[in-house]
C-alpha cells in the first residue's frame, strides 16, 4: 500500500476494515461449501445473501460519506444512483431469462408481453450483452450525477437547498419508474431472474462468487476513496467544505471539484446497486424512495462521517440491527431503530468511530 | 524615480452607487517595494478602492494600471490574482481542518484542476518555499497544527503567508491588526515591514499608533478623494486632515 502514501498509523480503521473483508472472503466459501449443512457452523444461502446486502449498503454509505463527510454535500438522493445501477443490471438479467418467462416470448420480458407490446423499446437494445450492460451500470448513474451536478453546482446551490433538490430528484425518478409505460416494469419492477453470464443465480457457488465480487468492489472503492481524500485534491475538497469562497478565491475551480467527486460517488453507488440486484433477486421503484437515501445518510452519521471506514461500519451495524430487530421484536423494531438514531445524535455526534478514537486519545 | 516606474497607478477613479460617490476623482500611486498606509474615516472609499484594484468593482471612469503593461480594468478577478496582486480580507479565513503546512500547500502556485491535484506531490523546491514562508510568518513551530487551534493573530499571519505563496508583487492588506493583542500587533508590524522591499504593500488601517510604527508614507482618503499625503507627522499636522479625521 506504499503507493498510496499513507501516513503510518493514520488509518487503523481502514486496516481493520480490509482485514475484515479478507476474513469474509476466506471464510464464507469455506463455511458454505466445505462445512456440511448439518453443522451449526454452516453458512446458508440466506446468510450469504444477507451479508451481500450489507456490503452493498456499505458501498452506498461509502459513496455518501465521500461527498458529505469530505465535501459537505449532503445528498438525500443517493439511492437514485444505487437504483439506476440496479436497474441496468436488472435489464441484463431480464434479457437473460429469454424464452423461460411465463409467456415464453424469446425476446420480450413478461411485463412487456402483458402490456401487449410488440417489440423491444430502443433503450432495451444491447442489454443482452453483459459488457454493454456493465458499462451502463456505471455510465447511467455517472451521467445523471454529471448533469445534475453541472446545473446545481454552477448555479451555486448549496446546503439545505441542494439536499432538497437531490431528494426531489430521487422522488421524481421513483414516480417515473412506477409508470408502466416507462418500460421498466412499473411498480413490479424486475424479478424472477434465472442466471447471470450463464451461471444459475440460485446455485450456492454463484451466490458465493457474487459475494466475493461485492467484497472486492467494496475494498476497491474504499481504496479509491482513500486515495482521493489523502491526495492534494482531497485537501482541496476539505477546504471547500470548510471555506468554499476562500478556496475559490485562491484559484481552485470549486464547481469542477464538486462535480468530479459527485460523479465518482454516484459511480460507486451505481456499482453497489448493480451488485445488489442479482443477490437480492428483485429491483422495483421502491428503491428510489426518499427514505432509502435518508437511511444511507443515517448509516454514515451513526458510523461517523468523514472517516470512510466509519460509514461502512455504520451501514453494516445499522442493517444488522434492523435485521435483528425486525426478527426479534417485529412490533417495536422501528422504535428500537429510532431510539438508536436519537442516542447517536445526542451522545455520539461523531458517530461510533468518533467514540473509539476519543477513547484511544484518553489512554 | 520617474513617474513611469510606479508599481500601481490609479488615476481619476470615480465609482458611484446610486448617486453616492464612493470614489471621487481618486488618484494614487504605489512605488515598487513601498509600504503605503491608507487611512480615512468610515465611508472614505478605502474598501471600494481595493475592490477596484482586485476587479470586484468596475469604476465609472478613470484608469487603473498594474505596472506599465497591465490594464487592471480589462481583467477578471482570478486574472488579477494571477497577475500578481494578493488581497487579505479583514476577517481571517484559514482552512480550519487542515494543518498550517497544508494551508500553505493549497496556496502554492500550480495547476488547480481536479485531476492534476489528484496526482500532485510536493517537490523539494515547493517544500523549501513553504518552510521559508513559515519562517517569514513565524509559524514554523505550528507547522503541523490544525488551522482551527491557531490564535487570532496567528490566523492573520497564516493568511498573509498564503498570499506570499503566490509571490504577489503587490499585497493589499485590509485592517491587519483589528482585534490583536499588543504583542501580536508588534509582530505584525515587523512582518509587514519585512515584506516591503521585495513586495509592494498597501495597508488599510484604523489603528493610528500601528500606522505610525510602520508607515513611511501615509495617504488620507476622505469622501472618495485623497486629501493629504506624506509622512505621518506631516499628515497629522495637515489642517484638513485634523478637521475631517482626527476631529480636532
Amino acid at each position: 500500500m506504499r503507493f498510496l502514501h499513507w501516513r503510518p498509523g493514520s488509518d487503523k480503521g481502514g486496516t481493520w476494515l480490509l482485514a475484515l473483508l479478507a476474513v469474509i472472503a476466506v471464510f464464507v466459501p469455506i463455511l458454505n461449501m466445505l462445512v456440511p449443512a448439518s453443522s451449526a457452523l454452516h453458512l446458508s444461502a440466506f446468510g450469504i445473501t444477507l451479508l451481500g446486502k450489507y456490503l452493498c449498503f456499505a458501498m452506498l454509505a461509502l459513496a455518501v460519506d465521500l461527498i458529505w463527510g469530505y465535501c459537505g454535500i449532503l445528498s438525500l438522493g443517493h439511492a437514485a444512483f444505487f437504483s439506476l445501477g440496479g436497474y441496468a443490471m436488472g435489464m441484463y438479467l431480464m434479457r437473460q431469462i429469454g424464452p423461460r418467462g411465463v409467456y415464453g416470448d424469446p425476446i420480450l420480458p413478461d411485463f412487456m408481453v402483458f402490456l401487449n407490446w410488440k417489440s423491444l423499446p430502443w433503450f432495451w437494445y444491447g442489454f443482452n450483452n453483459f459488457a454493454f450492460a456493465a458499462l451502463m451500470m456505471v455510465a447511467v448513474p455517472a451521467a445523471l450525477a454529471g448533469l445534475f451536478g453541472w446545473f446545481a453546482f454552477r448555479a451555486r446551490v448549496t446546503g439545505v437547498y441542494l439536499s432538497i433538490i437531490t431528494q426531489a430528484m430521487t422522488y421524481a425518478l421513483m414516480l417515473a419508474f412506477f409508470r408502466n409505460d416507462m418500460g421498466f416494469g412499473g411498480n413490479n419492477g424486475f424479478t424472477d431472474f434465472k442466471d447471470i453470464l450463464g451461471f444459475d443465480l440460485h446455485a450456492d457457488t454463484t451466490r458465493v462468487v457474487l459475494l466475493l465480487m461485492t467484497v472486492a468492489a467494496l475494498a476497491g472503492s474504499y481504496l479509491a476513496c482513500r486515495y482521493i481524500v489523502e491526495s492534494r485534491a482531497g485537501r482541496v475538497v476539505r477546504a471547500i467544505r470548510d471555506a468554499e469562497s476562500r478556496t475559490r478565491f485562491i484559484g481552485y475551480p470549486v464547481e469542477s471539484f464538486k462535480l468530479w467527486l459527485f460523479v465518482f460517488s454516484a459511480v460507486i453507488a451505481g456499482v453497489a446497486g448493480a451488485l445488489y440486484v442479482p443477490q437480492i433477486g428483485i429491483i422495483n421503484p421502491g428503491e428510489f424512495a426518499p427514505i432509502n437515501s435518508i437511511e444511507a445518510v443515517i448509516w454514515v452519521a451513526v458510523g461517523g462521517r468523514g472517516t470512510l471506514f466509519g460509514a461502512i461500519a455504520g451501514a453494516i451495524l445499522v442493517n444488522y440491527a434492523k435485521t435483528y430487530f425486525t426478527g426479534a421484536f417485529p412490533e417495536i423494531w422501528l422504535y428500537a431503530l429510532g431510539a438508536m438514531f436519537v442516542f447517536v445524535t445526542l451522545f455520539l455526534p461523531r458517530g461510533i468511530t468518533g467514540l473509539i478514537s476519543e477513547r484511544g486519545k484518553e489512554k | 524615480m520617474s513617474v513611469r516606474d510606479k508599481r500601481l497607478y490609479l488615476e481619476s477613479l470615480t465609482v458611484s452607487f446610486d448617486g453616492f460617490k464612493a470614489l471621487n476623482d481618486l488618484s494614487l500611486y504605489v512605488d515598487p517595494g513601498e509600504l503605503l498606509c491608507i487611512i480615512g474615516p468610515n465611508g472614505a472609499g478605502k474598501t471600494t478602492m481595493m475592490d477596484v484594484i482586485t476587479g470586484k468593482t468596475k469604476p465609472d471612469s478613470g484608469t487603473a494600471w498594474f505596472g506599465r503593461e497591465i490594464d487592471l480594468l480589462t481583467l477578471r478577478e482570478p486574472e488579477i490574482v494571477a497577475a500578481g496582486i494578493g488581497r487579505k480580507f479583514q476577517k481571517p479565513t484559514v482552512f480550519e481542518q487542515l494543518t498550517v503546512f497544508e494551508n500553505l500547500e493549497l496556496a502554492l502556485a500550480g495547476n488547480r484542476s481536479f485531476l492534476k491535484t489528484l496526482r500532485a506531490r510536493i517537490s523539494p523546491v515547493q517544500k523549501d518555499r513553504i518552510d521559508e514562508v513559515l519562517n517569514i510568518i513565524g509559524l514554523t513551530g505550528q507547522r503541523g497544527s490544525l488551522g482551527r487551534i491557531l490564535a487570532h493573530g496567528q490566523k492573520q499571519w497564516l493568511e498573509i503567508g498564503m498570499l506570499l505563496m503566490q509571490n504577489p508583487e503587490l499585497l493589499l492588506v485590509d485592517e491587519p491588526v483589528a482585534g490583536m493583542t499588543p504583542h501580536e500587533i508588534e509582530r505584525t508590524a515587523q512582518l509587514l515591514t519585512s515584506l516591503a522591499g521585495e513586495h509592494s504593500v498597501m495597508v488599510v488601517e484604523h489603528d493610528m499608533s500601528f500606522v505610525r510604527s510602520i508607515a513611511k508614507r501615509v495617504t488620507v482618503l476622505h469622501e472618495g478623494h485623497v486629501i493629504a499625503e506624506g509622512d505621518m507627522d506631516k499628515v497629522q499636522s495637515d489642517p484638513k486632515v485634523r478637521e475631517v479625521y482626527l476631529g480636532v
